[in-house]
């Protein structure tokens, strides 16, 4: 039992460091950036390029689409060197981690060669169009129209949650093109390009005031029959591969963890001691700190499983429900270290640059996205215990039938 | 990254899985929670038969010279059959006593007995309720111990015990006392958990054998729990587990309402909770495990970790294990409570829950 790389690892791992030290900044040794968006996306843009020119983007897809046939170890040794640089990635999460996958698995061959090495290379920015007003947890409920007319196909309804949507150049859109046939059976799934006339998109302002997703409408959005994905009212199946890769795409909620709290609690008095002097203060941080060991040390294993070529257990379930709520309750917890202080939003007055008040603001919507904590203890319930599905009494009922409350 | 068990400690856990599976089921754990035996004596003879007590004694010790890994992969199959056997008084602490703090006449005289099953040995230090380090009475006067040390685990059928005794108010020392020699007065004290048997003993100026050093019997204890630690968070996950597979085997079999219970998410949820527990405590074990196996520096934060985590975690499946039982899991009859029992048992039986995570704060300021 060891942490150590195998030889053909530790090569790789030189070779990913010689790399991101040649053209990146360690996280902390990197300047706060004050930055609009547009020029935060245009930096995105040019470091994916570079990674791309250089054959460090999509490491596990076929060269052919722009990746180099790595390893799933290969990728993941990647991912924790990216992740130590101050580099910016995260408009390209939903397309690598999720648009990719899907396209892989159901475009045309010539559709791969086009889109795909765009998409590495950060050309194009991809969105998932999934969730609507009428189908969260509930997916299949969506209510988004697809009709067909001769070549192509004229989409309307309403999309939301939709992240990066105002900058996306393409999106995976799923729809409903047969409503009288039950629920997951009248689906059908597409790609579009996201400037096509009749394509609206309204940014949500979020409980914290940040504007992370987006609502968007379809008003008679023409699609070409060529861009379906899998065949008319197959559009559940294709979206289970979306989802399946999204499960492995959202993990840890993040956030100021065990060691912000740790500072914290030094840093602040209670009764005129240092915090940490406090048995119920120490215990609290105990538990996180047990959390957060957990779930690294659950990744090893799943990762150790990869190393020799093996497909990893079902552990790795655990970390977003674990972790959203650990993040909830240490933003909690350590604006009560602040006690009446604890309430102000003013990175002047108030330690730590408001990084418990962003958890505290921040974390209900992880709990949501993704997967809600109750959905994914059926997923764990379901899928990992073998324990039976919920009865839905909806299943087989046509789509257009079933009651749909106000 | 290999963070995992070997081939060969996997084939070991399956010898042992299917070892237990026949002569350690819960009808024998029951034999011992209503019978008078303090412990299983054949299926303890069993154990060291395939050399379980000897695993990582050094082979000049008349052990088998394997490492705590294999020592791991054995504490967690004999949580999960909760055997009712004094191993872990004998091998996690005194065997590892004498290993860590004997010196060679100490280690030459002691551990081919504890190797072979010969001798079983304990360690004492809880004088009662409460936390022993502030009020330890026991006194040791020139080799001489004095005062009753209660309850201790297997105290009733070791043949001796590693006591902790104060030199002084402030200075504690550990000692080897012959329990079947003068001065020992041993009963039974019946605990929550009849399947482990434990003793109030009263030495009166028993002779006592320095183990280790004078007046570092508190440090050494630290070091001691930090190994026993890991070894004990191991057989808390394996009985999590059980407790598990206890409550999901139930919830898929009864039917309320016209379908199993397993289908109705306020149980799915429950039990799927449990699984995060125990899958936070398993994956902390193997730090734990790591730790102990490589004598890292993180050992006192890595045990602190295993042990609050798999503490929790066994607390909580054998809980939710009750519940998800209905009135039947509250009876004598059903096995639930054999779980709930052992899971107290071994939440307390090296230090309370609050006080390793105190431990544990204390481990990652003194690393900082």
């Amino acid at each position: 039992m060891d942490f150590n790389d195998t030889h053909e690892e530790s090569l790789f791992r030189a070779e990913a460091r010689d790399f991101l030290n040649a053209h990146a900044q360690f996280k902390n040794e990197s300047e706060p950036r004050d930055e609009s968006e547009t020029d935060y996306l245009a930096r995105a843009k040019a470091w994916q390029k570079l990674k791309y020119e250089n054959g460090w983007a999509c490491l596990g897809w076929p060269k052919e689409y722009g990746g180099r046939n790595a390893t799933p170890m290969q990728q993941i040794i990647w991912n924790q060197e990216e992740s130590r640089y101050d580099v910016p990635t995260a408009p390209f999460a939903i397309g690598l981690g999720m648009c990719g996958p899907t396209m892989m698995a159901y475009a045309s061959e010539q559709q791969k060669r086009e889109m795909l090495p765009r998409m590495a290379s950060g050309e194009h920015i991809w969105c998932q169009l999934f969730s609507e007003p009428a189908g969260g947890s509930d997916l299949a409920a969506l209510r988004t129209k697809a009709e067909r007319s001769g070549d192509e196909w004229v989409v309307n309804g309403q999309k939301i949650w939709t992240s990066g949507a105002h900058y996306s150049d393409w999106g995976i859109l799923v729809t409903r093109s047969d409503p009288t046939v039950p629920k997951h059976k009248g689906l059908t799934f597409f790609f579009l390009n996201m400037h096509s006339p009749g394509v609206t998109v309204k940014p949500i302002k979020q409980i914290s005031g940040d504007s992370n997703f987006n609502e968007v409408y379809f008003t008679d959005v023409r699609i070409p029959d060529a861009q379906r994905l899998g065949a008319v009212g197959q559009g559940w199946q294709v979206s289970i591969t979306t989802l399946m890769n999204e499960r492995l795409a959202v993990g840890n909620a993040g956030g100021a963890d065990f060691d912000a709290a740790l500072a914290l609690a030094n840093d602040v008095k209670i009764d005129g001691a240092p915090a940490i002097r406090n048995q119920a203060v120490r215990e609290r941080l105990a538990d996180w700190y047990c959390q957060s060991s957990g779930l690294r040390f659950t990744n090893y294993r799943v990762i150790s499983a990869l190393s020799r070529g093996a497909t990893p257990g079902p552990e790795n379930s655990i970390t977003k429900v674990v972790s959203a709520k650990k993040q909830q309750d240490i933003g909690s917890f350590g604006m009560d270290l602040m006690d009446m202080g604890g309430i102000m939003m003013d990175p002047a007055r108030v330690p730590a640059d408001l990084a418990f008040q962003q958890n505290f603001m921040g974390a209900p919507g992880y709990r949501i996205a993704g997967g809600t904590d109750e959905i994914l203890r059926n997923i764990i319930a379901e899928r990992v215990l073998g324990l039976p599905a919920d009865i839905r009494v909806d299943k087989n009922v046509p789509f257009n039938e079933i009651p749909r409350g106000s | 990254m290999n963070f995992e068990f070997s081939d060969e400690q996997n084939l070991l856990r399956e010898q042992a899985q299917s070892f237990l599976a026949d002569k350690c089921p819960l009808t024998a754990v029951r034999r011992v929670l209503d019978g008078a035996e303090s412990y299983d004596a054949p299926l303890w003879r069993g154990m060291i038969d395939l050399g379980w007590t000897a695993t990582a004694i050094p082979e000049e010790y008349g052990g088998l010279g394997l490492g705590y890994l294999e020592l791991c992969v054995l504490a967690e199959e004999l949580g999960r059959s909760l055997a009712p056997t004094p191993f872990s008084s004998s091998v996690y602490l005194a065997s590892e006593a004498l290993m860590q703090f004997g010196n060679a006449k100490q280690r030459a005289r002691y551990l081919p007995k504890l190797a072979s099953g010969e001798w079983i040995g304990t360690f004492a230090i809880a004088e009662g309720a409460g936390e022993p380090a502030r009020s330890l009475k026991t006194r040791a006067k020139k080799g001489s111990i004095k005062g009753t040390k209660v309850p201790v685990a297997d105290g009733d059928i070791a043949d001796f015990a590693i006591v902790l005794a104060n030199e002084d108010k402030k200075h504690a020392s550990m000692y080897i006392v012959d329990l079947n020699g003068a001065g020992v007065k041993r009963e039974v004290v019946p605990t929550l958990d009849p399947t482990r048997s434990h003793a109030s003993i009263k030495f009166s100026d028993a002779p006592g054998e320095l183990l280790g050093k004078t007046g570092k019997g508190w440090p050494q204890t630290e070091r001691l729990f930090d190994r026993a630690a890991v070894l004990y968070s191991f057989e808390q996950v394996g009985g999590a587990q059980a407790a598990l597979d206890m409550a999901k085997n139930y919830a898929l079999g009864r039917f309320a309402f016209g379908r199993p219970i397993a289908s109705f998410q306020a149980i799915k949820h429950k039990l799927a909770d449990m699984y995060i527990a125990n899958t936070l405590a398993h994956s902390n074990c193997y730090y734990g495990a790591w730790a102990l196996s490589t004598d890292a520096e993180e050992l006192p934060i890595a045990a602190a970790t295993a042990r609050v985590s798999a503490t929790e975690a066994f607390h909580e499946s054998s809980k939710e294990n009750i519940q998800t039982h209905g009135g039947m899991g509250f009876t004598w009859e059903f096995d639930c409570h054999l779980y709930y029992r052992r899971a107290k048992l071994l939440s307390v039986n090296l230090g309370s829950l609050p006080r390793w995570k105190d431990r544990l704060i204390s481990a990652i300021e003194a690393a900082a």
